[in-house]
Protein backbone atom coordinates (compact mmCIF):
# COMPACT_ATOMS: atom_id res chain seq x y z
CA UNK A 1 0.00 0.00 0.00
CA UNK A 2 3.06 2.29 0.11
CA UNK A 3 2.54 3.61 -3.42
CA UNK A 4 -1.14 4.33 -2.90
CA UNK A 5 -0.49 6.15 0.38
CA UNK A 6 2.23 8.22 -1.25
CA UNK A 7 -0.02 9.03 -4.20
CA UNK A 8 -2.81 10.18 -1.91
CA UNK A 9 -0.36 12.16 0.20
CA UNK A 10 0.85 14.11 -2.82
CA UNK A 11 -2.73 14.60 -4.01
CA UNK A 12 -3.97 15.98 -0.68
CA UNK A 13 -0.81 17.95 0.01
CA UNK A 14 -0.69 19.64 -3.38
CA UNK A 15 -4.39 20.54 -3.24
CA UNK A 16 -3.92 21.91 0.30
CA UNK A 17 -1.00 24.09 -0.77
CA UNK A 18 -2.76 25.25 -3.93
CA UNK A 19 -5.94 26.05 -1.99
CA UNK A 20 -3.91 27.89 0.63
CA UNK A 21 -2.34 29.99 -2.10
CA UNK A 22 -5.74 30.71 -3.63
CA UNK A 23 -7.04 31.89 -0.24
CA UNK A 24 -4.76 34.91 -0.45
CA UNK A 25 -4.71 35.18 -4.24
CA UNK A 26 -8.41 35.16 -5.12
CA UNK A 27 -10.05 38.53 -5.46
CA UNK A 28 -13.46 37.66 -4.09
CA UNK A 29 -13.39 37.14 -0.28
CA UNK A 30 -16.16 34.53 -0.48
CA UNK A 31 -14.02 32.52 -2.89
CA UNK A 32 -11.18 32.86 -0.40
CA UNK A 33 -13.28 31.29 2.33
CA UNK A 34 -14.37 28.50 0.00
CA UNK A 35 -10.72 27.77 -0.82
CA UNK A 36 -9.95 27.81 2.90
CA UNK A 37 -12.61 25.12 3.33
CA UNK A 38 -11.00 23.10 0.55
CA UNK A 39 -7.67 23.38 2.37
CA UNK A 40 -9.29 22.20 5.63
CA UNK A 41 -10.90 19.20 3.97
CA UNK A 42 -7.66 18.16 2.32
CA UNK A 43 -5.71 18.46 5.54
CA UNK A 44 -8.34 16.18 7.09
CA UNK A 45 -7.38 13.75 4.32
CA UNK A 46 -3.74 14.06 5.38
CA UNK A 47 -4.75 13.23 8.97
CA UNK A 48 -6.50 10.10 7.73
CA UNK A 49 -3.32 9.05 5.92
CA UNK A 50 -1.48 9.40 9.25
CA UNK A 51 -4.01 7.07 10.86
CA UNK A 52 -5.55 9.86 12.97
CA UNK A 53 -9.12 9.40 11.80
CA UNK A 54 -10.64 10.94 14.92
CA UNK A 55 -8.67 14.17 14.48
CA UNK A 56 -9.61 14.26 10.81
CA UNK A 57 -13.33 14.04 11.56
CA UNK A 58 -13.11 16.60 14.38
CA UNK A 59 -11.23 18.94 12.05
CA UNK A 60 -14.10 18.73 9.57
CA UNK A 61 -16.86 19.02 12.19
CA UNK A 62 -15.34 21.94 14.07
CA UNK A 63 -13.44 23.93 11.47
CA UNK A 64 -15.41 23.28 8.31
CA UNK A 65 -18.82 22.66 9.85
CA UNK A 66 -18.85 25.50 12.36
CA UNK A 67 -15.96 27.97 12.19
CA UNK A 68 -15.84 28.32 8.41
CA UNK A 69 -19.64 28.66 8.27
CA UNK A 70 -19.39 31.69 10.53
CA UNK A 71 -16.51 33.05 8.42
CA UNK A 72 -18.58 32.68 5.30
CA UNK A 73 -21.56 34.20 7.07
CA UNK A 74 -19.61 37.33 7.99
CA UNK A 75 -17.78 37.67 4.68
CA UNK A 76 -21.01 37.33 2.70
CA UNK A 77 -22.65 40.08 4.74
CA UNK A 78 -19.75 42.50 4.28
CA UNK A 79 -20.21 44.89 1.43
CA UNK A 80 -16.62 44.92 0.23
CA UNK A 81 -15.62 47.42 -2.43
CA UNK A 82 -13.11 45.47 -4.49
CA UNK A 83 -11.81 48.47 -6.45
CA UNK A 84 -10.96 50.32 -3.24
CA UNK A 85 -9.26 47.24 -1.82
CA UNK A 86 -7.03 46.90 -4.84
CA UNK A 87 -6.21 50.62 -4.85
CA UNK A 88 -4.71 50.34 -1.37
CA UNK A 89 -2.71 47.26 -2.30
CA UNK A 90 0.44 49.02 -3.52
CA UNK A 91 0.42 51.50 -0.65
CA UNK A 92 0.44 48.77 2.00
CA UNK A 93 2.76 46.44 0.09
CA UNK A 94 6.01 47.55 1.82
CA UNK A 95 4.57 47.11 5.33
CA UNK A 96 3.04 43.75 4.46
CA UNK A 97 6.23 42.56 2.81
CA UNK A 98 8.28 43.63 5.84
CA UNK A 99 6.04 41.69 8.23
CA UNK A 100 6.12 38.69 5.93
CA UNK A 101 9.91 38.72 5.70
CA UNK A 102 10.30 39.05 9.48
CA UNK A 103 7.96 36.09 10.02
CA UNK A 104 9.85 34.05 7.43
CA UNK A 105 13.22 34.80 9.07
CA UNK A 106 11.84 33.87 12.48
CA UNK A 107 10.45 30.61 11.17
CA UNK A 108 13.72 29.75 9.46
CA UNK A 109 15.65 30.52 12.63
CA UNK A 110 13.37 28.42 14.81
CA UNK A 111 12.96 25.45 12.49
CA UNK A 112 16.56 25.58 11.27
CA UNK A 113 18.00 25.29 14.76
CA UNK A 114 15.64 22.45 15.59
CA UNK A 115 17.64 19.38 16.46
CA UNK A 116 15.90 16.07 16.69
CA UNK A 117 17.31 13.72 19.30
CA UNK A 118 17.62 10.06 18.54
CA UNK A 119 14.99 8.91 21.03
CA UNK A 120 12.36 11.48 20.04
CA UNK A 121 10.03 8.93 18.51
CA UNK A 122 10.23 6.79 21.61
CA UNK A 123 9.52 9.78 23.81
CA UNK A 124 6.64 11.06 21.74
CA UNK A 125 4.87 7.73 21.49
CA UNK A 126 5.48 6.67 25.10
CA UNK A 127 1.95 7.33 26.41
CA UNK A 128 0.27 6.00 23.27
CA UNK A 129 -0.85 2.39 23.48
CA UNK A 130 -0.36 0.35 20.30
CA UNK A 131 -2.96 1.22 17.68
CA UNK A 132 -3.78 -2.41 17.08
CA UNK A 133 -5.27 -2.77 20.57
CA UNK A 134 -7.31 0.40 21.01
CA UNK A 135 -8.93 2.73 18.53
CA UNK A 136 -7.75 6.23 17.92
CA UNK A 137 -10.63 7.74 19.88
CA UNK A 138 -10.07 5.55 22.90
CA UNK A 139 -6.34 6.30 23.00
CA UNK A 140 -6.97 10.04 22.84
CA UNK A 141 -9.68 9.84 25.49
CA UNK A 142 -7.46 7.87 27.86
CA UNK A 143 -4.67 10.42 27.64
CA UNK A 144 -6.92 13.47 27.85
CA UNK A 145 -8.95 12.24 30.80
CA UNK A 146 -6.13 10.69 32.84
CA UNK A 147 -2.75 12.28 32.36
CA UNK A 148 -3.86 15.70 31.14
CA UNK A 149 -7.25 15.95 32.82
CA UNK A 150 -6.51 19.21 34.68
CA UNK A 151 -5.16 20.92 31.56
CA UNK A 152 -8.17 19.70 29.65
CA UNK A 153 -10.57 21.05 32.27
CA UNK A 154 -8.64 24.33 32.41
CA UNK A 155 -8.94 24.71 28.64
CA UNK A 156 -12.67 24.09 28.97
CA UNK A 157 -12.97 26.75 31.69
CA UNK A 158 -11.05 29.28 29.59
CA UNK A 159 -13.36 28.66 26.64
CA UNK A 160 -16.41 29.03 28.89
CA UNK A 161 -15.14 32.33 30.29
CA UNK A 162 -14.37 33.57 26.77
CA UNK A 163 -17.86 32.63 25.63
CA UNK A 164 -19.54 34.38 28.57
CA UNK A 165 -17.34 37.42 27.98
CA UNK A 166 -18.34 37.61 24.32
CA UNK A 167 -22.01 37.35 25.23
CA UNK A 168 -21.74 40.02 27.95
CA UNK A 169 -19.94 42.39 25.57
CA UNK A 170 -22.54 42.12 22.84
CA UNK A 171 -25.76 41.74 24.79
CA UNK A 172 -27.77 44.94 24.99
CA UNK A 173 -31.23 45.03 26.45
CA UNK A 174 -33.08 47.85 24.77
CA UNK A 175 -35.76 49.55 26.80
CA UNK A 176 -39.25 49.73 25.44
CA UNK A 177 -39.03 46.79 23.08
CA UNK A 178 -41.92 44.36 23.16
CA UNK A 179 -40.68 40.85 23.93
CA UNK A 180 -42.39 37.52 23.82
CA UNK A 181 -42.61 35.83 27.20
CA UNK A 182 -43.38 32.18 26.56
CA UNK A 183 -44.42 31.27 30.13
CA UNK A 184 -46.78 34.24 30.30
CA UNK A 185 -48.22 33.34 26.93
CA UNK A 186 -48.74 29.72 27.89
CA UNK A 187 -50.08 30.63 31.33
CA UNK A 188 -52.80 32.88 29.91
CA UNK A 189 -56.35 31.69 30.63
CA UNK A 190 -59.54 32.48 28.80
CA UNK A 191 -60.71 34.68 31.68
CA UNK A 192 -57.67 36.99 31.34
CA UNK A 193 -58.19 37.62 27.65
CA UNK A 194 -61.92 37.58 27.00
CA UNK A 195 -64.57 39.60 28.71
CA UNK A 196 -68.23 39.00 27.94
CA UNK A 197 -70.58 41.95 28.21
CA UNK A 198 -74.29 41.76 27.84
CA UNK A 199 -75.16 44.64 25.52
CA UNK A 200 -78.69 45.90 25.74
CA UNK A 201 -80.48 46.53 22.49
CA UNK A 202 -80.35 50.09 21.26
CA UNK A 203 -77.53 51.08 23.60
CA UNK A 204 -73.76 51.07 23.21
CA UNK A 205 -71.32 49.67 25.69
CA UNK B 1 1.48 -8.26 -11.94
CA UNK B 2 -0.95 -10.81 -10.55
CA UNK B 3 -0.21 -9.64 -7.04
CA UNK B 4 -0.65 -6.03 -8.10
CA UNK B 5 -4.04 -6.93 -9.52
CA UNK B 6 -5.23 -8.66 -6.36
CA UNK B 7 -3.93 -6.07 -3.87
CA UNK B 8 -4.78 -2.84 -5.69
CA UNK B 9 -7.24 -3.21 -8.51
CA UNK B 10 -9.57 -5.90 -7.17
CA UNK B 11 -10.52 -4.09 -3.89
CA UNK B 12 -11.21 -0.94 -5.89
CA UNK B 13 -13.45 -2.90 -8.27
CA UNK B 14 -15.33 -4.46 -5.32
CA UNK B 15 -15.84 -1.12 -3.56
CA UNK B 16 -16.92 0.54 -6.80
CA UNK B 17 -19.44 -2.23 -7.46
CA UNK B 18 -20.81 -2.00 -3.89
CA UNK B 19 -21.09 1.78 -4.14
CA UNK B 20 -22.94 1.62 -7.45
CA UNK B 21 -25.30 -1.00 -6.06
CA UNK B 22 -25.95 1.09 -2.93
CA UNK B 23 -26.49 4.31 -4.89
CA UNK B 24 -28.78 2.67 -7.44
CA UNK B 25 -30.98 1.06 -4.80
CA UNK B 26 -30.94 4.26 -2.72
CA UNK B 27 -32.00 6.46 -5.65
CA UNK B 28 -34.80 4.09 -6.70
CA UNK B 29 -35.98 3.91 -3.09
CA UNK B 30 -35.94 7.71 -2.91
CA UNK B 31 -38.03 7.97 -6.06
CA UNK B 32 -40.76 5.90 -4.40
CA UNK B 33 -40.36 7.58 -1.00
CA UNK B 34 -40.96 10.91 -2.74
CA UNK B 35 -44.25 9.61 -4.10
CA UNK B 36 -45.07 8.21 -0.66
CA UNK B 37 -44.34 11.60 0.89
CA UNK B 38 -46.71 13.34 -1.50
CA UNK B 39 -49.36 10.63 -1.13
CA UNK B 40 -49.30 10.79 2.69
CA UNK B 41 -49.42 14.54 2.60
CA UNK B 42 -52.36 14.39 0.20
CA UNK B 43 -54.20 11.79 2.28
CA UNK B 44 -53.99 13.95 5.40
CA UNK B 45 -55.45 16.86 3.45
CA UNK B 46 -58.11 14.58 1.85
CA UNK B 47 -56.70 14.98 -1.64
CA UNK B 48 -55.67 12.22 -4.00
CA UNK B 49 -52.08 13.24 -4.61
CA UNK B 50 -50.21 12.12 -7.75
CA UNK B 51 -52.36 9.45 -9.41
CA UNK B 52 -51.87 9.78 -13.17
CA UNK B 53 -48.44 8.44 -14.10
CA UNK B 54 -48.32 4.66 -13.71
CA UNK B 55 -50.53 2.60 -11.37
CA UNK B 56 -51.60 4.80 -8.41
CA UNK B 57 -49.14 7.43 -9.65
CA UNK B 58 -46.20 5.29 -8.59
CA UNK B 59 -44.04 6.41 -11.51
CA UNK B 60 -44.61 10.12 -10.84
CA UNK B 61 -41.03 10.69 -9.62
CA UNK B 62 -39.57 9.26 -12.82
CA UNK B 63 -41.79 11.54 -14.89
CA UNK B 64 -40.65 14.50 -12.79
CA UNK B 65 -37.06 13.42 -13.22
CA UNK B 66 -37.35 13.38 -17.02
CA UNK B 67 -39.14 16.72 -16.98
CA UNK B 68 -36.37 18.39 -14.97
CA UNK B 69 -33.54 16.84 -16.95
CA UNK B 70 -34.91 17.91 -20.34
CA UNK B 71 -35.48 21.53 -19.35
CA UNK B 72 -32.95 24.25 -19.96
CA UNK B 73 -30.80 25.20 -16.96
CA UNK B 74 -30.95 28.98 -16.55
CA UNK B 75 -28.05 30.78 -14.91
CA UNK B 76 -28.93 34.36 -13.91
CA UNK B 77 -26.62 36.91 -15.53
CA UNK B 78 -25.66 38.46 -12.18
CA UNK B 79 -24.87 35.08 -10.64
CA UNK B 80 -21.44 33.87 -9.71
CA UNK B 81 -21.50 31.10 -12.27
CA UNK B 82 -18.98 28.62 -10.87
CA UNK B 83 -20.31 28.68 -7.31
CA UNK B 84 -23.89 28.75 -8.61
CA UNK B 85 -23.42 25.45 -10.44
CA UNK B 86 -21.22 23.94 -7.73
CA UNK B 87 -23.80 24.41 -4.95
CA UNK B 88 -26.36 21.77 -6.04
CA UNK B 89 -23.53 19.32 -6.73
CA UNK B 90 -22.12 19.87 -3.23
CA UNK B 91 -25.56 19.39 -1.75
CA UNK B 92 -26.34 16.09 -3.49
CA UNK B 93 -22.87 14.51 -3.56
CA UNK B 94 -22.32 15.13 0.16
CA UNK B 95 -25.69 13.65 1.08
CA UNK B 96 -24.98 10.56 -1.03
CA UNK B 97 -21.43 10.11 0.28
CA UNK B 98 -22.58 9.79 3.89
CA UNK B 99 -24.34 6.56 2.93
CA UNK B 100 -20.96 4.85 2.51
CA UNK B 101 -20.75 4.08 6.23
CA UNK B 102 -24.40 3.18 6.92
CA UNK B 103 -24.68 -0.54 7.74
CA UNK B 104 -27.97 -1.92 6.38
CA UNK B 105 -27.22 -5.38 7.78
CA UNK B 106 -24.44 -6.95 9.78
CA UNK B 107 -21.32 -6.34 7.68
CA UNK B 108 -23.30 -4.72 4.85
CA UNK B 109 -21.56 -1.35 4.81
CA UNK B 110 -19.36 -0.12 1.99
CA UNK B 111 -16.89 1.29 4.53
CA UNK B 112 -17.12 -0.08 8.07
CA UNK B 113 -14.87 2.58 9.63
CA UNK B 114 -14.06 3.12 13.29
CA UNK B 115 -15.42 6.64 13.42
CA UNK B 116 -18.56 5.98 11.35
CA UNK B 117 -20.90 8.13 13.40
CA UNK B 118 -18.44 11.04 13.35
CA UNK B 119 -18.19 10.70 9.58
CA UNK B 120 -21.95 10.99 9.19
CA UNK B 121 -21.98 13.93 11.61
CA UNK B 122 -19.17 15.66 9.69
CA UNK B 123 -20.93 15.16 6.36
CA UNK B 124 -24.23 16.44 7.70
CA UNK B 125 -22.43 19.51 9.05
CA UNK B 126 -21.00 20.12 5.58
CA UNK B 127 -24.43 20.02 3.95
CA UNK B 128 -25.05 23.61 4.97
CA UNK B 129 -22.54 24.69 2.31
CA UNK B 130 -24.78 23.64 -0.56
CA UNK B 131 -27.45 25.98 0.77
CA UNK B 132 -25.16 28.92 1.58
CA UNK B 133 -23.27 28.73 -1.71
CA UNK B 134 -26.51 28.47 -3.69
CA UNK B 135 -28.04 31.40 -1.85
CA UNK B 136 -25.03 33.65 -2.16
CA UNK B 137 -24.16 32.79 -5.77
CA UNK B 138 -27.69 33.54 -6.97
CA UNK B 139 -26.99 37.22 -6.27
CA UNK B 140 -30.56 37.95 -5.36
CA UNK B 141 -32.37 38.94 -2.18
CA UNK B 142 -34.67 36.02 -1.38
CA UNK B 143 -32.07 33.29 -1.93
CA UNK B 144 -29.61 35.23 0.20
CA UNK B 145 -32.07 35.59 3.08
CA UNK B 146 -32.91 31.90 2.82
CA UNK B 147 -29.23 30.97 2.88
CA UNK B 148 -28.56 33.11 5.97
CA UNK B 149 -31.49 31.57 7.79
CA UNK B 150 -30.46 28.05 6.97
CA UNK B 151 -26.84 28.64 7.96
CA UNK B 152 -27.90 29.76 11.43
CA UNK B 153 -30.52 27.04 11.71
CA UNK B 154 -28.36 24.11 10.68
CA UNK B 155 -25.43 25.18 12.87
CA UNK B 156 -27.72 25.59 15.92
CA UNK B 157 -29.42 22.24 15.64
CA UNK B 158 -26.19 20.42 14.94
CA UNK B 159 -25.12 21.21 18.49
CA UNK B 160 -28.00 19.31 20.04
CA UNK B 161 -27.64 16.48 17.50
CA UNK B 162 -24.02 16.22 18.61
CA UNK B 163 -25.02 15.88 22.26
CA UNK B 164 -27.65 13.26 21.43
CA UNK B 165 -25.02 11.27 19.55
CA UNK B 166 -22.68 11.57 22.55
CA UNK B 167 -25.25 10.02 24.90
CA UNK B 168 -25.74 7.11 22.51
CA UNK B 169 -21.98 6.72 22.24
CA UNK B 170 -21.67 6.65 26.02
CA UNK B 171 -24.17 3.79 26.17
CA UNK B 172 -22.76 1.86 23.22
CA UNK B 173 -19.08 2.49 23.97
CA UNK B 174 -18.08 2.75 20.32
CA UNK B 175 -18.15 5.13 17.38
CA UNK B 176 -18.58 2.32 14.91
CA UNK B 177 -22.14 2.18 13.59
CA UNK B 178 -22.19 -1.62 13.44
CA UNK B 179 -21.11 -1.87 17.07
CA UNK B 180 -23.70 0.70 18.13
CA UNK B 181 -26.40 -1.54 16.65
CA UNK B 182 -24.92 -4.69 18.18
CA UNK B 183 -24.78 -2.98 21.60
CA UNK B 184 -28.59 -2.73 21.45
CA UNK B 185 -29.00 -6.49 21.05
CA UNK B 186 -30.54 -8.20 24.07
CA UNK B 187 -33.13 -10.60 25.41
CA UNK B 188 -35.87 -7.99 25.60
CA UNK B 189 -35.96 -7.38 21.85
CA UNK B 190 -37.28 -3.99 21.00
CA UNK B 191 -37.32 -2.87 24.64
CA UNK B 192 -33.56 -3.23 24.63
CA UNK B 193 -33.10 -0.62 21.90
CA UNK B 194 -32.04 2.83 22.97
CA UNK B 195 -35.36 4.56 22.23
CA UNK B 196 -36.70 3.39 25.59
CA UNK B 197 -33.86 4.22 28.02
CA UNK B 198 -32.96 7.37 26.09
CA UNK B 199 -36.50 8.39 25.19
CA UNK B 200 -36.03 12.18 25.68
CA UNK B 201 -32.97 12.06 23.44
CA UNK B 202 -34.95 10.13 20.83
CA UNK B 203 -37.52 12.93 20.71
CA UNK B 204 -34.83 15.64 20.61
CA UNK B 205 -32.99 13.82 17.85
CA UNK B 206 -36.15 13.45 15.77
CA UNK B 207 -37.03 17.14 16.04
CA UNK B 208 -33.44 18.25 15.47
CA UNK B 209 -33.27 16.00 12.42
CA UNK B 210 -36.33 17.81 11.04
CA UNK B 211 -34.57 21.14 11.56
CA UNK B 212 -31.24 19.91 10.25
CA UNK B 213 -32.77 18.71 6.98
CA UNK B 214 -34.93 21.85 6.59
CA UNK B 215 -38.14 19.83 6.73
CA UNK B 216 -41.44 21.38 7.75
CA UNK B 217 -42.22 22.74 10.34
CA UNK B 218 -38.66 24.11 10.18
CA UNK B 219 -38.46 24.76 6.43
CA UNK B 220 -37.77 28.47 6.89
CA UNK B 221 -34.89 28.58 4.38
CA UNK B 222 -37.44 27.92 1.66
CA UNK B 223 -40.59 29.26 3.28
CA UNK B 224 -42.75 29.82 0.23
CA UNK B 225 -45.09 32.31 1.87
CA UNK B 226 -42.29 34.81 2.60
CA UNK B 227 -39.21 33.87 0.60
CA UNK B 228 -40.90 32.29 -2.47
CA UNK B 229 -38.56 29.27 -2.43
CA UNK B 230 -35.63 30.54 -0.40
CA UNK B 231 -32.21 29.57 -1.63
CA UNK B 232 -33.70 27.67 -4.58
CA UNK B 233 -35.50 30.62 -6.20
CA UNK B 234 -33.07 31.05 -9.08
CA UNK B 235 -32.56 27.36 -9.76
CA UNK B 236 -34.22 25.45 -12.56
CA UNK B 237 -34.03 22.07 -14.28
CA UNK B 238 -31.14 19.75 -13.36
CA UNK B 239 -29.50 21.97 -10.70
CA UNK B 240 -32.87 22.25 -8.96
CA UNK B 241 -33.30 18.49 -9.26
CA UNK B 242 -29.92 17.98 -7.60
CA UNK B 243 -30.97 20.21 -4.68
CA UNK B 244 -34.19 18.24 -4.25
CA UNK B 245 -32.29 14.99 -4.49
CA UNK B 246 -29.76 16.12 -1.90
CA UNK B 247 -32.55 17.17 0.43
CA UNK B 248 -34.40 13.87 0.22
CA UNK B 249 -31.21 11.79 0.48
CA UNK B 250 -30.34 13.76 3.62
CA UNK B 251 -33.83 13.11 5.03
CA UNK B 252 -33.57 9.37 4.43
CA UNK B 253 -30.06 9.48 5.89
CA UNK B 254 -31.46 11.02 9.05
CA UNK B 255 -34.15 8.30 9.15
CA UNK B 256 -31.43 5.65 8.78
CA UNK B 257 -29.37 7.31 11.51
CA UNK B 258 -32.37 7.35 13.88
CA UNK B 259 -32.89 3.67 13.07
CA UNK B 260 -29.28 2.84 13.87
CA UNK B 261 -28.97 4.96 16.99
CA UNK B 262 -32.34 4.33 18.60
CA UNK B 263 -34.30 1.60 16.84
CA UNK B 264 -31.77 -1.22 16.73
CA UNK B 265 -30.75 -1.02 13.07
CA UNK B 266 -31.29 -4.38 11.36
CA UNK B 267 -32.23 -6.25 14.55
CA UNK B 268 -35.68 -7.89 14.58
CA UNK B 269 -38.11 -6.56 17.24
CA UNK B 270 -38.08 -9.95 18.97
CA UNK B 271 -35.46 -12.60 18.42
CA UNK B 272 -38.05 -15.42 18.08
CA UNK B 273 -39.37 -17.58 15.26
CA UNK B 274 -41.43 -15.52 12.81
CA UNK B 275 -39.40 -12.33 13.26
CA UNK B 276 -35.85 -13.60 12.87
CA UNK B 277 -36.69 -15.54 9.70
CA UNK B 278 -36.73 -12.29 7.80
CA UNK B 279 -33.34 -10.93 6.74
CA UNK B 280 -31.91 -7.92 8.58
CA UNK B 281 -32.17 -5.71 5.51
CA UNK B 282 -35.94 -6.05 5.65
CA UNK B 283 -36.09 -4.81 9.23
CA UNK B 284 -33.71 -1.95 8.46
CA UNK B 285 -35.78 -0.76 5.49
CA UNK B 286 -38.99 -1.26 7.44
CA UNK B 287 -37.79 0.95 10.31
CA UNK B 288 -36.48 3.59 7.91
CA UNK B 289 -39.90 3.64 6.25
CA UNK B 290 -41.64 4.09 9.62
CA UNK B 291 -39.36 7.01 10.41
CA UNK B 292 -40.00 8.51 6.99
CA UNK B 293 -43.73 8.14 7.57
CA UNK B 294 -43.34 10.14 10.78
CA UNK B 295 -41.38 12.81 8.89
CA UNK B 296 -44.21 13.03 6.34
CA UNK B 297 -46.92 13.19 8.97
CA UNK B 298 -45.14 16.04 10.72
CA UNK B 299 -44.92 17.85 7.40
CA UNK B 300 -48.63 17.42 6.87
CA UNK B 301 -49.83 18.31 10.35
CA UNK B 302 -47.60 20.90 12.00
CA UNK B 303 -47.68 24.58 11.03
CA UNK B 304 -44.41 26.35 10.26
CA UNK B 305 -42.42 27.85 13.13
CA UNK B 306 -41.57 31.50 13.33
CA UNK B 307 -37.83 32.08 13.02
CA UNK B 308 -37.20 33.40 16.55
CA UNK B 309 -39.21 30.51 17.99
CA UNK B 310 -37.04 28.10 16.04
CA UNK B 311 -33.88 29.60 17.47
CA UNK B 312 -35.36 29.66 20.96
CA UNK B 313 -36.24 25.96 20.72
CA UNK B 314 -32.75 25.08 19.54
CA UNK B 315 -30.66 27.13 21.96
CA UNK B 316 -32.84 27.54 25.05
CA UNK B 317 -34.68 24.23 25.19
CA UNK B 318 -32.80 21.49 23.35
CA UNK B 319 -29.25 22.56 24.16
CA UNK B 320 -29.64 22.67 27.99
CA UNK B 321 -31.80 19.54 27.97
CA UNK B 322 -29.37 17.50 25.89
CA UNK B 323 -26.38 18.81 27.84
CA UNK B 324 -28.06 17.80 31.08
CA UNK B 325 -28.87 14.38 29.65
CA UNK B 326 -25.22 13.81 28.66
CA UNK B 327 -24.18 14.47 32.26
CA UNK B 328 -27.03 12.39 33.68
CA UNK B 329 -26.41 9.41 31.41
CA UNK B 330 -22.68 9.53 32.07
CA UNK B 331 -23.33 9.67 35.83
CA UNK B 332 -25.77 6.76 35.72
CA UNK B 333 -23.35 4.68 33.65
CA UNK B 334 -20.45 5.50 35.95
CA UNK B 335 -22.12 4.92 39.31
CA UNK B 336 -24.35 1.98 38.42
CA UNK B 337 -21.39 0.03 37.11
CA UNK B 338 -23.00 -0.44 33.68
CA UNK B 339 -20.04 1.18 31.91
CA UNK B 340 -17.58 -1.26 30.42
Amino acid sequence: MQIVTALFFYLFASITVAAGFMVIASRNPVHSVLFLILAFVNSAGLFILLGAEFLAMILIVVYVGAVAVLFLFVVMMLDVDFAELRAGFLRYLPVGALIGVILLIELVLVVGSWTITADVSARATAPVPPLANVTNTEALGRILYTKYVYFFEAAGMILLVAMIGAIVLTLHHKEGVKRQSIPRQVGRRREDGVEIKQVETGKGI
Amino acid sequence: MVEFWWTYIWPVVVVAFQSVLLLASLLIAIAFLLVADRKIWAAVQMRRGPNVVGPFGLLQSFADFLKFVFKEPIVPSGANKGVFLLAPLVSSVLALSAWAVIPVNEGWAVADINVGILFVFAISSLEVYGVIMGGWASNSKYPFLGALRSAAQMVSYEVSIGFVIITVLLCAGSLNLTEIVLAQKGDLGLFNWYWLPLFPMFVIFFISALAETNRPPFDLPEAESELVAGFMVEYSSTPYLLFMLGEYVAIVLMCALTTILFLGGWLPPFDVAPFNWLPGVFWFVFKVCIMFFMFSMVKAMVPRYRYDQLMRLGWKVFLPLSLFMVVAVAAVLQFSGLAG
